[in-house]
């Protein structure tokens, strides 16, 4: 048989891996698109809406002291790396405005999304990887339910629905931060610090953070848990899809947030125009 | 060899059925005819298939060529949905069990009920605890998986199996991992459940204590083929050097068959 006989020459590689990645990116789509048809009908049957109970537990609220801390010393650094320059230039009273910003749009949702993958990504991928592997995935089948119904549409769910919720803990947290390095350590008149930043955050900032939190909420979970299903065998295996399903995740998530800041930054400046913050 | 079952009461057939992993092939044209209510038991070397062979039978694999039949229904193109009618005959006992580590034993064994059956809370008790009680641990129903021995594992497995009152039962090396006696309190079961409700059994194992109390007929696969067909006695006296290197456990005569030209003996059907 032609198949048979063993190339190795750089163009047979450059081609086996090319069909690889296709066949890869051809299965997690077929994945992706069996997980959002259970998602819908996921929300009228009450055994569905049953399963999420716990996944909202393990991942949102379990999640809750980690966002936090991350989110406090992100504020905080912020304020500590700007305070000195900004009070040189004579604009300390702007503290909050660059804290708030730079928090509510971008390392709020990028980081919170990124701690997200290493703690419900890594969790997830594990879990389900043990399950294939001691065949309780199979046995699933065996009895006549999807496994995507019953282990992959919760936990998706829960990841799209709950990271910006954790997202935006982890934003007011990040704004606290700042303050509490801005005003109480260096200063800054806590009028000014609330006035100018309520002055320059609008809406459409925080809004534009939680939208790409849901992608990366989206992402997280649909990542982990096809990484999960196909985990190799053993204990050697569930290790490597969990490195696998973290490298991924965090490499989607910052793509997906350089486009999607791009796309809304044209979208901003289209409605409404350049805007000065200063 | 043993003669079996006439057509009408087949349960399960297989023609010509191939399946191939990468370079590895692992079933080559297998011929399957199994008997309704009988025990038929497979034995062969580790890696030579058998668990590949029954998840044929419940579509958990599918064959790269040839055709699978249940009950004179052609099962082998069915889509995962139209499966699950179909699966809803069958209990899988799984090499390791396969219980939900994150489900009590009573909520595993629930599990199948809630899921495919309109049945209220107290009924679904009542059957997990008949189940249990049949496999002799009523009383474990809120132990966790990681709570319970191995031996304990595999008999919740089994309740699970059997939670909805299955016609085929297949099992994944029953007795593997334990020791003679939990070994035997699992036979015992396979024979009562053949004899109270009435199952066709299909076994996979090379434990051959086993497959001998068990079994009204036993296959040996090897290399992807039935190599012999026959009841108990028939392997107790076979002079297949093959096989016989198989029953009694001889390295030595393994060697001899490695070097042997394979003879193609009846794969009766």
């Amino acid at each position: 048989m032609a198949a048979e006989i063993t190339m190795n020459g750089p163009i047979a590689r450059l081609g086996r891996l090319t069909l690889e990645r296709l066949d890869a990116m051809g299965d997690i789509s077929v994945f992706a698109l069996r997980t959002f048809s259970h998602c819908l009908r996921a929300t009228v049957h009450k055994r569905d809406l049953e399963r999420l109970i716990p996944q909202f537990h393990s991942i949102g609220t379990l999640s809750v002291p980690v966002i936090m801390v991350t989110g406090l010393f992100v504020g905080m650094v912020l304020a500590i790396q700007a305070i000195e320059q900004f009070r040189a230039a004579g604009l300390e009273n702007r503290m909050g405005v660059i804290v708030s910003l730079s928090v509510v749009r971008e390392l709020g949702p990028v980081l919170a999304g990124i701690m997200l993958a290493g703690r419900v990504g890594g969790a997830l991928t594990a879990e389900l990887g043990t399950m294939r592997v001691t065949e309780q995935i199979d046995a699933l089948r065996s009895m006549g339910s999807d496994p995507i119904r019953v282990l992959v549409v919760p936990r998706f769910l829960a990841c799209l629905l709950l990271t910006p919720v954790l997202t935006l803990y982890c934003n007011l947290v990040g704004v606290l931060g700042g303050w509490l390095i801005s005003v109480p350590i260096f200063n800054v008149s806590n009028w000014a610090y609330w006035t100018y930043t309520e002055l320059a955050v609008e809406t459409w900032d925080i809004a534009s953070g939680l939208f790409k939190s849901v992608f990366f909420g989206a992402t997280i979970g649909m990542i982990s848990c096809y990484k999960g299903f196909n985990c190799g065998q053993g204990a050697q295996g569930v290790g490597k899809a969990c490195t696998e399903s973290f490298v991924a995740g965090f490499v989607v998530i910052l793509i997906l947030d350089f486009f999607i800041a791009l796309l809304l930054k044209g979208a901003y400046e289209a409605i409404w125009g350049f805007k000065m913050i200063f | 060899m043993a003669g079996m079952s006439n057509a009408s009461s087949t349960i399960i057939e297989m023609r010509q059925v191939y399946k191939r992993f990468g370079p590895l092939e692992v079933l080559r044209g297998i011929d399957l005819s199994l008997a309704k209510g009988r025990t038929t038991v497979v034995i062969g070397e580790s890696g030579t298939g058998k668990s590949v062979l029954i998840k044929h039978m419940i579509g958990l694999i599918r064959p790269d060529a040839g055709e699978i039949h249940i009950d004179g229904q052609r099962v082998d193109p069915l889509h995962e949905k139209q499966w699950v009618p179909i699966r809803q005959r069958f209990g899988y006992l799984f090499q390791m069990g396969a219980l939900f580590d994150s489900l009590t034993a009573g909520e595993n064994i629930a599990f199948p009920l809630k899921e495919h059956t309109g049945l209220s809370d107290a009924e679904i008790h009542d059957i997990v605890a008949r189940k249990l009680d049949l496999v002799g641990l009523d009383g474990v129903q809120n132990k966790w998986p990681s709570e319970l021995s191995g031996g304990q594992r595999k008999r919740v497995a089994l309740a699970r199996a059997i939670a909805m009152d299955p016609d085929i039962i297949l099992y994944d090396e029953p007795t593997t991992g334990l020791d003679p006696i939990r070994s035997d309190t699992i036979n015992d079961l396979i024979i009562k459940l053949k004899d109270e409700l009435a199952v066709t059994s299909i076994v996979v194992t090379h434990d051959m204590t086993s497959a001998f109390k068990v079994a009204d007929r036993i296959l040996m696969l090897n290399q992807g083929q039935f190599i012999a067909d026959g009841t108990a006695d028939d392997f107790r006296n076979t002079r297949d050097p093959r096989v016989r290197a198989f029953v009694t456990g001889d390295a030595d005569l393994n060697i001899i068959e490695e070097s042997a030209t394979p003879p193609t003996r009846g794969e009766s059907s």
